[in-house]
């Protein structure tokens, strides 16, 4: 599904990312993981077409994307979420939610005057949508709150909406457990487990929860300083001595990693 | 009672017309500003000359209605003329926008050398326009003058002070409030109103909620475009057409964006009123309105004048600097529309 070839992404003289090469498979969850400062971050918005990188490339089904912009990326089914929330705060959670499909369908002004009972159906359509959304991540009550005045958690919360609101091949998430209660985690990734099983969409996602990727991911991904350093199953990282040793330095060996 | 209805007149006619004709001329230059500041993410100073271009599109289309014998009945031809002036406006902004703004914006360049850039297009659209049209002062205005004639006023009500309203006062604040309205509802009824303020408020995001930037940019440009010649056309109408004078022009302009929040619409509006009645209202000598109001033995001997005023446009100034010294992000604290 996503292919990343060989790519490097060096900020002054940081190689954030050094020659990482991954696949991503079609209807998978695909665990990241990584101490901080690893890349993972810097990689996913290689690949969302934030930066161009500084070598290398990446493939989404057979197709060159690596130096698309970000909204043909979006077009073709990739979505992402920040690690560190973005939101339209001037714009209500709900006008949040439904700014995503509204760029699907897009809309020319003309249409307003002509077919204003169209637009009228699809924005229904389009609310019902959030609406639901909300419902399930439990932010319904905040509907018409200003996006910027939320809190981390429930910013977090937005984000993942966000991808919910269309229907993408595949979702980056970037950390989107972090903030977030145990209770409401537990019904994420429960989410993310239906929505990959249900509606086939690829999951890749950054955690630093190892308990939470464990239940979700196959298979993991290890980055160290910038490098792919280990792939396959939870058990098989959590019992890797190159990924105790990253994690933890040298001098720690015969210890698991939880 | 007759004295403060006499004052009342008075005051009506030099600072409450003139003002929310001024201010709405101000207003709807620092929306311009706004606007592109809040999309495009820099101080546009050539939106003075864009005014220029517009006033100076609307004139030859006018001259070319005039050529054919088209008028507009008692209203101003030049009013038939501006939609096509805004047409050829913002063909012109489109080509800045694609041939120089576009290039910079791709680097990613910062804002102060964006200002500076848009100095250099201040240049060379002056250049443009001195080289169209000449240097020389334009009278445009035709159709009746008045409204309401003072004359008439006075007849009317029997008091001493007359009140007139000209044609192009009535014209400048009635665009305004049609324009201003329009653009609210593009900005919060539409999808492509909506992620233009996505757009300005977290460009990040926008791009990855599959936002085209090109056709935000376009749009914006489309935005500043009608803008610019609707506020330019109506101040050479309601004055006259000099040239030089927008470059002057743009200096309260920006003052009124700034004064508001430069980013925010509502600011700009508000600001432009807040900056042309203190204008007025530091500049206005009170003497016959001193005269009315006080017993005889008080009437004043000097003008009572806050300001020559020779010194209108270093009132802007003052504004702005207090302004900044006490709240640098302006009234409604901008940044985004
Ligand atoms: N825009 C940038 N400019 C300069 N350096 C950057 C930039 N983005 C990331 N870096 C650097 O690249 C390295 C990798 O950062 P990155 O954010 O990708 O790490 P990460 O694996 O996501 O870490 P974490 O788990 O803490 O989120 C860091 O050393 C960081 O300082
Ligand atoms: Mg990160």
């Amino acid at each position: 599904m996503i292919f990343v070839k060989n790519l490097s992404k060096n900020f002054g003289g940081i190689k954030a990312v050094s020659n990482a090469s991954l696949t991503i498979n079609e209807g998978s969850i695909t665990g990241l993981i990584g101490p901080n400062g690893a890349g993972k971050t810097t990689l996913f918005n290689v690949i969302a077409g934030v930066y161009p990188p500084s070598h290398g490339k990446v493939f989404l089904e057979n197709e060159n994307i690596t130096h698309l912009p970000p909204h043909e990326l979006f077009a073709r089914g990739l979505m992402r979420t920040f690690q560190i929330a973005h939101e339209f705060s001037s714009l209500t959670v709900r006008e949040n939610l439904m700014m995503v499909p509204e760029n699907q369908s897009g809309e020319k002004l003309i249409d307003i005057w002509i077919r204003p009972s169209n637009i009228k159906k699809e924005e229904a359509e389009i609310t019902k949508k959030a609406n639901e959304v909300m419902d399930f991540l439990q932010l319904s009550s905040l509907a018409n709150e200003f996006a910027g005045n939320l809190s981390g958690g429930q910013k977090k919360l937005l984000e993942l909406g966000r991808t919910m609101m269309v229907e993408p091949k595949v979702v980056f998430l970037d950390e989107v457990g972090a903030g977030v209660n145990r209770t409401l985690l537990s019904t994420i990734g429960e989410a993310i487990q239906r929505l990959n099983r249900d509606l086939g969409y690829t999951f890749c996602m950054i955690e630093h929860d190892m308990e939470f990727i464990s239940r979700l991911c196959d298979p993991v991904i290890v980055m160290a300083e910038g490098t792919v350093l280990a792939e396959g199953t939870a058990e098989e990282i959590k019992e890797n001595q190159s990924v105790i040793e990253a994690y933890l330095g040298t001098g720690q060996k015969n210890k698991k990693l939880r | 009672m007759v004295d403060i209805l006499n004052s009342l007149t008075l005051l009506t006619n030099y600072i409450i017309i003139p003002g929310l004709t001024y201010g709405s001329q101000l207003a709807l230059g620092a929306l311009g500003i706004t606007m592109v500041y809040a999309v495009l993410r820099f101080s546009n100073f050539a939106h003075g000359e864009l005014m220029s271009f517009g006033a100076m599109s609307t004139i030859l289309i006018t001259w070319l209605f005039q050529s054919y014998g088209l008028t507009f009945g008692f209203l101003p031809t030049a009013l038939l003329a501006i939609p096509f002036a805004a047409t050829i406006t913002i063909l012109y902004c489109l080509a800045t926008n694609s041939l120089v703004y576009e290039y910079y914006r791709e680097k990613k360049i910062d804002p102060t050398t964006y200002l500076i850039i848009s100095v250099g297009v201040l240049f060379f659209t002056a250049g443009l326009i001195r080289f169209i049209i000449g240097p020389d002062d334009r009278k445009f205005n035709d159709g009746n003058r008045f409204i309401l004639k003072a004359r008439e006023f006075k007849e009317l009500t029997g008091l001493n002070e007359g009140l007139a309203i000209k044609t192009t006062q009535g014209i400048t604040i009635g665009i305004t409030i049609c324009l201003v309205i329009l653009l609210f509802w593009f900005l919060n009824r539409t999808r492509t109103g909506k992620s233009m303020r996505a757009y300005s408020d977290n460009e990040d995001l926008a791009l990855l909620s599959g936002i085209n930037p090109k056709k935000v940019v376009i749009i914006t440009w489309v935005i500043t475009g009608i803008l610019a010649t609707v506020a330019g056309a109506l101040y050479g109408l309601d004055k006259s057409y000099k040239p030089f004078i927008y470059m002057y022009l743009v200096l309260p302009v920006f003052a009124s964006a700034i004064l508001g929040g430069v980013g925010n619409p509502i600011g700009a509006i508000v600001g432009g009123y807040v900056i042309a009645f203190s204008e007025l209202i530091f500049t206005f000598a009170y003497k016959k309105v001193a005269g009315y109001l006080l017993p005889e033995s008080l009437a004043p001997t000097g003008l009572i004048q806050f300001l020559s005023t020779d010194y209108k446009i270093a009132v802007s100034f003052v504004i702005l600097v207090i302004v900044l010294l006490v709240k640098p992000t302006g009234i409604f604290s901008g940044k985004t529309i």
